[in-house]
């Protein structure tokens, strides 16, 4: 049975005050908060565990491998991969693209052809041109549309022959727009590209069956689900990992090492160069426990009902514009007021406690799009609620008279 | 001619009446609707400082030995501060203007408005006002 009561108290930092004021919190999208169960398994590790893994001999380093490659079964049952080597542990989404986008440079030519969309994140860009520049492979961008979705026409359009890869969130972080993975997948397929999702902002809201999807590779953040920052998840297909050179040397990812010839090591180690986050690989599978005792279906209809509720409150405003209106999106709302600054409202809401994102939440293009400077962005989660809703709008109404 | 340390003295009693942020920030508002606005020549690409959230225009003058200021935002807030920064800052002399602080600012209880993670291009525009005033130093020698 699903409490909101029962699960606040699971986040000490919900009960801080901020400016004088309870913290109301609407920026999970840019970093979740951490539950007790979560604290405790990071305090626990450095109390009990601490010790360097997959190479010591000792009882410390030995408990330390089991509990880092536990959390990489769960992690895997998680997601439903294949096999637990398919799940490289980075140090977030940021890294799992580069890494990615690193190791293909020896397999792209001049005119091979690379697809991603109008509403990533820049870290789903820039890593990209990168590699267009090293190889010299052409970027092109599947449109939006004006609700904020993709134009998928246009995607139909662009994929062909020379197109090798695909790149597209699963949600857009600044609008909250559910993409349609599944047919951006299969069609890409069809032409023998290979596609990366990048689920940063969906897997706080929804759970990825990643053999079901056919996803050659799915990356992740743990500080968006309830984990700790400086950990995430590259997923990707055996065959396509095997294929690819390492990216970063060191320890850990060698078999042998003399100087005529260093072989390298299995999966998934071979992509773990030098000694990895521990307590954050071990927290990121606690984390996952942790929502997934609350259970992503209660989760969603909560989140669902909370996104309703304060869109239809915020409809009710003078002079609000809502960016993002596909039928299907994430407990997201990223909206502006004419004639005001997104900046002036975020200050405002900051010093009554409400923590919201203001800005052009890392998607230049999106913003250019609508031609606006940003917005102000409002994210929920699980353990949010409506009264904090009703102070958001409240606070907004006072920001609104004070500003105009 | 008042100097800095004076005008942030002003600054700092003119705040003090307020009793609660709303009032503070009703100030700063009304300061920042009352900033003349920057003439549209100066309102350039060049004098852009761009903030990762709001765009601060500057541009100085050398009036005999005296620095003058005129700014602009695009936000409010951003603005408002820009008002009070140019009130103390305009119509000084390069060398006070160098040997000058900002930390009238945190007494007035806005201090959040020039942290860099704020990102709201004041912290840049006063080393925009600071690289004004090298310059101009090294022209009146």
């Amino acid at each position: 049975m699903f409490d909101v009561t029962k699960i606040r108290a699971d986040f000490p930092i919900l009960s801080r005050k901020v400016n004088g004021q309870p913290l109301v919190y609407f920026d999970n999208a840019a970093t979740s908060q951490t539950p007790t169960q979560v604290i405790d398994v990071i305090t626990d590790y450095y109390t009990r565990l601490n010790s360097n893994i997959h190479r010591g001999v000792h009882k410390l380093s030995q408990e330390a491998t089991e509990a880092y490659e536990a959390a990489r079964q769960t992690v895997q049952k998680h997601f439903n991969a294949a096999h637990a080597h398919e799940i490289i542990l980075t140090a977030g989404t940021t890294e799992s693209i580069n890494l990615i986008a690193s190791s293909y440079t020896g397999l792209l030519k001049a005119g091979d052809e690379l697809i991603i969309s109008a509403l990533e994140h820049h870290s789903n860009i820039v890593p990209w041109q990168m590699l267009c520049e090293r190889t010299g492979a052409q970027l092109k961008v599947i449109p939006m549309t004006p609700k904020g979705t993709l134009d998928m026409q246009a995607y139909d359009a662009l994929l062909n022959s020379k197109t090798r890869l695909v790149f597209v969130n699963h949600v857009s972080n600044a609008l909250g727009t559910i993409n349609a993975i599944e047919e951006i997948i299969n069609k890409a397929h069809a032409v023998a590209a290979e596609v990366l999702i990048d689920g940063a902002q969906a897997c706080p809201h929804i759970k990825p069956d990643l053999q079901a999807l056919d996803v050659d590779y799915y990356v992740t953040s743990a500080h968006k689900l309830c984990g700790p920052t400086g950990v995430g998840m590259l997923y990707g297909k055996e065959a396509l990992l095997n294929k690819l050179p390492p990216y970063q040397g060191g320890g850990e990812m060698i078999a042998t090492v003399t100087f005529e010839k260093t072989t390298y090591a299995d999966l998934p180690h071979k992509f773990e160069a030098g000694t990895p986050n521990i307590a954050g690989g071990i927290a990121f599978g606690a984390a996952l426990d942790y929502m997934n005792s609350i259970g992503f279906e209660a989760i969603a209809s909560y989140e669902a009902d909370l996104l309703n509720y304060a869109t239809t409150k915020l409809k009710k405003l003078p002079g609000i514009k809502i960016y993002g209106e596909s039928a299907l999106k994430t407990a997201v709302i990223s909206f502006n007021v004419m004639g005001l600054h997104p900046y002036d409202i975020g200050s405002i809401l900051d010093q009554m406690g409400i923590a919201v994102r203001t800005g052009h939440h890392c998607a230049q293009p999106i913003m250019d799009y609508y031609q606006i400077p940003g917005t102000v962005r409002a994210s929920f989660s699980f353990y949010n609620t409506k009264e904090e809703i009703d102070q958001l709008v409240e606070g907004l109404q006072k920001a609104i008279i004070m500003l105009q | 001619m008042k100097t800095i340390a004076e005008r942030q003295q002003e600054v700092i009693e003119e705040f003090s009446i307020f009793d609660d942020w709303m009032q503070r920030y009703e100030h700063m508002i009304d300061l920042g609707k009352s900033l003349p606005l920057i003439p549209v020549e100066y309102k350039t690409e060049d004098n852009i400082i761009k903030g990762c959230q709001s765009k601060v225009w500057v541009h100085a003058d050398l009036e005999k030995d005296q620095l003058v200021f005129t700014a602009d935002s695009d936000a409010i807030i951003t603005k408002g501060i820009i008002a009070i920064l140019i009130r103390v800052f305009s119509h000084q002399h390069p060398k006070a203007i160098l040997e000058a602080n900002t930390d009238f600012i945190d007494e007035i209880g806005l201090k959040e408005h020039l942290s860099p993670t704020r990102a709201n291009g004041l912290v840049s525009m006063i080393k925009q006002i600071k690289m004004y005033a090298i310059a101009y130093q090294t022209q009146l020698n």
